[in-house]
C-alpha cells in the first residue's frame, strides 16, 4: 500500500464517517462540528487530487466562514437538544429513508456494473492546473464574466440577509 | 340595357336605406312617400327598356346572365350574386314594380297622419327589392335570399302596428304566425336544394336545368325534388296545408295586403314552380300533386269566403282560391297559363284590395261588411274600379280574368281530366257569387251603418288613381294572351314559350287545335259565372231573407265554413301545443337543463372532487417536497440507466 | 494510484448521507447542514474530474459552487433567524401554514 493510498483511505473513511455522525446527532453544535471535520477531510482529499488553491479555499471559507455563521446562529438562538428522532416516525419518514436507501443502491449499482473505463491515472498536468497561478489565470481570462456576476450575487445575498434579519422597528 | 339590370334592385335597397336612416327626421310625409315610390317607379322604367329590348332582339338570344359579382367560392361550390334576365324574369320584374308603384303611390294617401309612415315605405322598398332578388335570381341560393327576404318583409308589415290589438290576439301574433308557416315551407324549399345540389351539383338554374333535361320522366330522385319544393311554394303561395296565415295577415295596412299577399310575395311559389318547370315535367307524380292541391285549395277556399263577413278576410280567402287555380295551371304543365293568371291576377286583386282600403278609410276603420251598404253614391269611383275588379274576378269576358282562368280550365280539362275541370268550375261559380254577395252588401242597398256619425267621404287623388290604373288593366290587360281559338295570336304564351322549352319537351301533350269542346266549355264556364253573379245579387239586394234562410236550415255547415272548418283549432291542439309542450318538458327541461347543463355542472363537479384529492399534496412540510424531489431523481435515474 | 471511481463512489455516499439528512431531521439548521454536504460531495466530484481529465473548468466550477453556497449559508441563515423570530421554533413539522 502506497502512502497515497493509506491517505486516502483515512480521508474518505473519516469523511464518510463524520458525515453520518452529523446527520444522527441531536446536538446541533455536535452536528456542526462533525461538518467542520468532514469539511477538513474534504480539503485533504482536494489536495490528494492536486487541486491546491481549491483546498486551501475549501477550508479557509467552507469551515473557516461558513461553518462559523451557522454556529453563530445556533448559538444565538438558544436551541437545546432535539428530541429522540423515534417518536417521529411516521410515514414521511419510513418513505424519506427508503427513498435515501434506494439512492445509494442505485448509485452504487452504476459503479458496480456500468462504469466502463474507470480512469486510473490522473492527468499529466494536474500538479500545475491546481496552482494559485495557473487558477488564477483561467479564472480572470475564461470565466471572467461569472466572477463578474458573482459578485452582483454576493451584493443582493448581503443586503437580503441583513434585511431578513433585521428586527422589525416599531413604528 | 341588359347591363343595367343591377339598377332595378339598387333603387329600391336606396330607398329602403335612404327612408330607413333619415325618414325619423324628413317632416314631410310627401317627400318620403315620392321617394319611396320613385325609387321602385325608376325600376319599372329600366325594367320597361330592358323589355322593349328584349323584344328587339331574336327569340334565341332573349335570355342574358349578367354577372354582378362572385358571391361563394368553396371548393366546388360556386354562387354568384348574377341576375337572369329572361322573359319569365322580365316578366314578373315589370308586374313588380308596375303594381308596386300603383301600391306605393296610393300608400301616401292611405297612410296619411300614420306614426310610422316613414317606416311603412322603408319597409315597402325593402320588399320590393326581396322580391325582385327572388324573381331576378340566377340560382337557388340567391333567390332563397329574396324568398327569406320577402318572408321578413311580411312579418314587418303585417306587425306594421304593433299597438294594435284584435279579439284574437295581437297584430305579433299573426305577423309571427306568418314567419312561422312560411318556414315549415321554407325547410322544405331548403331540403329540395340540398337534393338538387347533391344530384346535379350545383344550385344554378342553368347547370342545373341542363342537366336535368337528359333525365328521364319519373325518376324518383327529381320528384322528391319537386315535392319538397313544392312544400315550400305552398307555404309562400298559401295552398293546403299551409294557407293559414294568410287570412290572418289581414290584420296588418291594406296596401301591405294588396302588394305583399295579392300580387307579389305569394306569387313566388308559382314563379318558383315555373322556373323549375322541367324539373316538374319530369316526375308527373309531382305534377298530378300540384294540380290536385290546387284545384282542391280554390274550392276550398271559396267555401270559406262564402260566409265572411270581414271585407278583407273575403278577398283574403279568394287570393288563395285563384293562387289555387295558378297551380292548377300550373299542375296540369300550363305553366304559361299559370303566370298568365298570376298576372291578371295581380291587377284586379291589387285592385279589389286597394278599393277595399279605400272603403275602409272611408268608413274609419270599419271592416264588417254587415255594417256598410249603400256607399255606391259616396264612394264612386272606388265603386266603380272595385265593381270592375269583380267582374274581372268573376272571369266575364271580355275583361283579363276570363281569358286568364278559361285558358287555366281549358287546359285542365284537356290534358288533366275532366273532373279537375268540374270541380275548378265549380270554384269558379262560388268565386264569382262571393265576389258580388260582396259588392252587394258593401255598396249596394240601404246603407246599414249610423249616418249621423259616419260620413264616408271618396278617397283622395293619390289614392283613386291607382285604382283607376288597375281598373284599366284589369280590362284591358287579357288581350295579349288571346288564345288562338278566338282569333287571337296567344301572344303570352309564345312570348315565354322559350322558358318553358325544356319542361314541354318531356311532358307528351297531346296536340291539340281549338275544337269546339274549347268553346264549349268555354261558354259553359262564362254561364256558371254568370249564374252566381245573377244569383248573388237576387239574395243579397232584394231577398236577404233567403240567405237567411239558408244560414239558419244548414246552420252547421254554415259555422263550420264561418269558422274556416276549424283548421286553426285542430292546428293549434295537433301541432302547435304538442311542439311547445314537447319543447318546454322534454327539450328545455330535459335535455337542456338535464343533460347539457348536468354535463358542465358534472365536469365541474368532477374537477373539484379531484382537487380536493389532489390538494393534499400540499402538506406545508418542505420535507414532503423533498421526499418527491428523490423520488423523482430515482426515478430519473433509473430511467437512464436501465432503458 | 487511485481511481477515479474511488472518489466518485465517496461523493456518492456523502450526496446520499446529506439526501437523507435533508429528509428525515427535522432541526431546519440541521436540514441546511446537510444540503451544505450535498454541495461538498458535488464539489469532491467535480475536483476529482477535473483532475482527471485534465480541465480546469471543474476547478473553476468548484469555485463558483462554493461562492454560491456562501451567499446561499448566509440567507438561508437569515430566514431562519426571522424564522424563530416569529415561531419560536425551528422545526421543521410545526412551519407548515403555507398547505391547503
Amino acid at each position: 500500500m502506497s502512502f497515497e493510498q493509506v491517505v486516502f483511505y483515512f480521508l474518505a473513511v473519516l469523511a464518510a464517517f463524520s458525515a453520518v455522525m452529523m446527520i444522527l446527532q441531536r446536538n446541533p453544535v455536535n452536528s456542526a462540528l462533525y461538518l467542520i471535520l468532514n469539511f477538513f477531510c474534504l480539503g485533504g482529499l482536494y489536495l490528494t487530487l492536486n487541486a491546491q488553491f481549491i483546498a486551501m479555499v475549501q477550508v479557509l471559507v467552507y469551515a473557516g466562514a461558513i461553518m462559523v455563521l451557522f454556529l453563530f446562529v445556533i448559538m444565538l438562538l438558544n436551541l437545546g437538544d432535539d428530541r429522540r428522532l423515534r417518536e417521529h416516525l411516521g410515514l414521511r419518514m419510513y418513505l424519506g429513508i427508503g427513498f435515501s436507501v434506494a439512492l445509494v443502491l442505485e448509485l452504487l449499482f452504476i459503479f458496480l456494473f456500468r462504469s466502463s473505463n474507470s480512469a486510473v491515472q490522473q492527468s499529466a498536468n494536474a500538479a500545475e492546473m491546481g496552482t494559485v497561478e495557473y487558477v488564477g489565470k483561467v479564472l480572470f481570462t475564461r470565466f471572467l464574466f461569472p466572477f463578474e456576476v458573482t459578485s452582483l450575487l454576493l451584493l443582493a445575498a448581503i443586503v437580503g440577509a441583513v434585511i431578513l434579519a433585521k428586527k422589525k422597528t416599531a413604528e | 340595357m341588359y347591363s343595367y339590370v343591377g339598377l332595378i334592385i339598387l333603387f329600391p335597397l336606396f330607398g329602403f336605406l335612404f327612408v330607413g336612416l333619415f325618414g325619423s327626421r324628413i317632416k314631410s310625409e310627401k317627400t318620403i312617400g315620392i321617394i319611396g315610390s320613385s325609387t321602385i317607379a325608376l325600376s319599372f322604367l329600366v325594367a320597361a327598356s330592358i323589355f322593349v329590348e328584349m323584344l328587339s332582339l331574336q327569340v334565341d338570344d332573349r335570355q342574358h346572365i349578367v354577372k354582378q359579382f362572385e358571391w361563394i367560392a368553396a371548393g366546388s361550390f360556386s354562387i354568384n350574386a348574377a341576375f337572369q334576365v329572361d322573359q319569365l324574369s322580365i316578366l314578373m320584374t315589370l308586374i313588380v314594380t308596375g303594381v308596386g308603384t300603383l301600391i306605393h303611390v296610393y300608400s301616401i294617401g292611405y297612410m296619411h297622419g300614420d306614426r310610422g309612415f316613414w317606416r311603412f315605405f322603408a319597409y315597402l322598398n325593402l320588399f320590393i327589392f326581396a322580391m325582385l332578388t327572388l324573381v331576378l335570381a340566377d340560382n337557388f341560393l340567391l333567390m332563397f335570399v329574396g324568398w327569406e327576404g320577402v318572408g321578413l318583409c311580411s312579418y314587418l308589415l303585417i306587425g306594421f302596428w304593433y299597438e294594435k290589438n284584435f279579439e284574437k290576439g295581437t297584430t305579433g301574433d299573426a305577423a309571427k304566425k306568418a314567419f312561422i308557416v312560411n318556414r315549415i315551407g321554407d325547410f322544405g324549399f331548403l331540403l329540395g336544394m340540398f337534393l338538387i345540389f347533391t344530384t346535379f351539383g350545383s344550385l344554378n338554374f342553368e347547370t342545373v336545368f341542363s342537366a336535368a333535361s337528359v333525365s328521364t320522366r319519373g325518376d324518383s330522385t327529381i320528384m322528391w325534388i319537386t315535392l319538397l319544393l313544392f312544400v315550400g311554394a305552398t307555404g309562400k303561395s298559401a295552398q293546403i296545408p299551409l294557407y293559414v296565415w294568410l287570412p290572418d295577415a289581414m290584420a296588418g295596412p291594406t296596401p301591405v295586403s294588396a302588394l305583399i299577399h295579392a300580387a307579389t310575395m305569394v306569387t313566388a311559389g308559382i314563379y318558383m314552380v315555373a322556373r323549375s318547370s322541367v324539373l316538374f315535367a319530369l316526375s308527373p307524380i309531382t305534377m298530378e300533386v300540384v294540380a290536385i292541391v290546387g284545384v282542391l285549395t280554390a274550392f276550398y277556399a271559396a267555401t270559406i269566403g262564402l260566409v265572411q263577413n270581414d271585407i278583407k278576410k273575403v278577398l283574403a280567402y279568394s287570393t288563395i282560391s285563384q293562387l289555387g287555380y295558378m297551380f292548377l295551371g300550373l299542375g296540369v304543365g300550363a305553366f304559361a297559363s299559370g303566370i298568365f293568371h298570376l298576372m291578371t291576377h295581380a291587377f284586379f286583386k291589387a285592385l279589389l284590395f286597394l278599393g277595399s282600403g279605400a272603403v275602409i278609410h272611408a268608413m274609419h276603420e270599419e271592416q264588417d261588411i254587415q255594417k256598410m251598404g249603400g256607399l255606391k253614391n259616396s264612394l264612386p269611383t272606388t265603386y266603380k274600379t272595385f265593381l270592375i275588379g269583380a267582374i274581372a274576378i268573376s272571369g266575364i269576358p271580355p275583361l283579363s280574368g276570363f281569358f286568364s282562368k278559361d285558358e287555366i280550365l281549358w287546359k285542365a280539362f284537356i290534358d288533366g281530366s275532366p273532373i279537375l275541370w268540374i270541380v275548378g268550375a265549380a270554384g269558379a261559380g262560388l268565386t264569382a257569387f262571393y265576389m258580388f254577395r260582396l259588392v252587394s252588401l258593401t255598396f249596394d242597398g240601404k246603407s246599414r251603418f249610423d249616418e249621423h256619425h259616419v260620413h264616408p267621404h271618396e278617397a283622395p287623388k293619390t289614392m283613386t288613381i291607382p285604382l283607376i290604373i288597375l281598373a284599366v288593366l284589369s280590362v284591358f290587360g287579357g288581350f295579349i294572351g288571346i288564345p288562338a281559338s278566338l282569333g287571337g295570336g296567344n301572344r303570352f304564351e309564345h312570348f315565354l314559350e322559350p322558358v318553358f322549352e325544356r319542361a314541354y319537351s318531356k311532358m307528351t301533350l297531346p296536340y291539340h287545335e281549338s275544337s269546339s269542346l274549347e268553346y264549349v266549355l268555354m261558354v259553359v264556364s262564362v254561364a256558371i259565372a254568370a249564374t252566381g253573379i245573377i244569383l248573388a245579387r237576387k239574395i243579397y239586394l232584394e231577398k236577404k231573407e233567403i240567405a237567411e234562410r239558408v244560414s239558419t236550415k244548414f246552420s252547421g255547415l254554415y259555422k263550420i265554413l264561418l269558422n274556416k272548418y276549424y283548421i286553426d283549432e285542430v292546428y293549434e291542439s295537433a301541432i302547435v301545443t304538442p311542439t311547445v309542450k314537447g319543447s318546454d318538458k322534454l327539450l328545455w327541461k330535459g335535455f337542456d337543463v338535464g343533460v347539457i347543463d348536468g354535463l358542465i355542472n358534472f365536469t365541474a363537479k368532477a374537477t373539484e372532487f379531484a382537487s380536493q384529492l389532489l390538494k393534499r399534496i400540499q402538506t406545508g412540510v418542505v420535507q414532503s417536497y423533498a421526499i418527491v424531489f428523490v423520488a423523482g431523481i430515482l426515478f430519473i435515474i433509473g430511467v437512464l440507466l436501465f432503458r | 494510484m487511485i481511481p477515479l471511481d474511488y472518489y466518485l463512489v465517496l461523493s456518492a455516499f456523502m450526496f446520499c448521507v446529506g439526501v437523507l439528512g435533508v429528509v428525515v431531521r427535522r432541526n431546519a439548521i440541521i436540514v441546511f447542514m446537510s444540503i451544505e454536504l450535498m454541495l461538498n460531495s458535488v464539489n469532491l466530484s467535480l475536483i476529482a474530474f477535473s483532475s482527471f481529465l485534465g480541465d480546469p473548468t471543474g476547478q473553476m466550477l468548484v469555485f463558483f459552487v462554493m461562492t454560491v453556497a456562501a451567499a446561499e449559508a448566509a440567507v438561508g441563515l437569515a430566514i431562519i433567524i426571522a424564522l424563530f423570530r416569529n415561531k419560536q421554533t425551528v422545526n421543521i413539522d410545526e412551519i407548515n401554514i403555507l398547505k391547503w
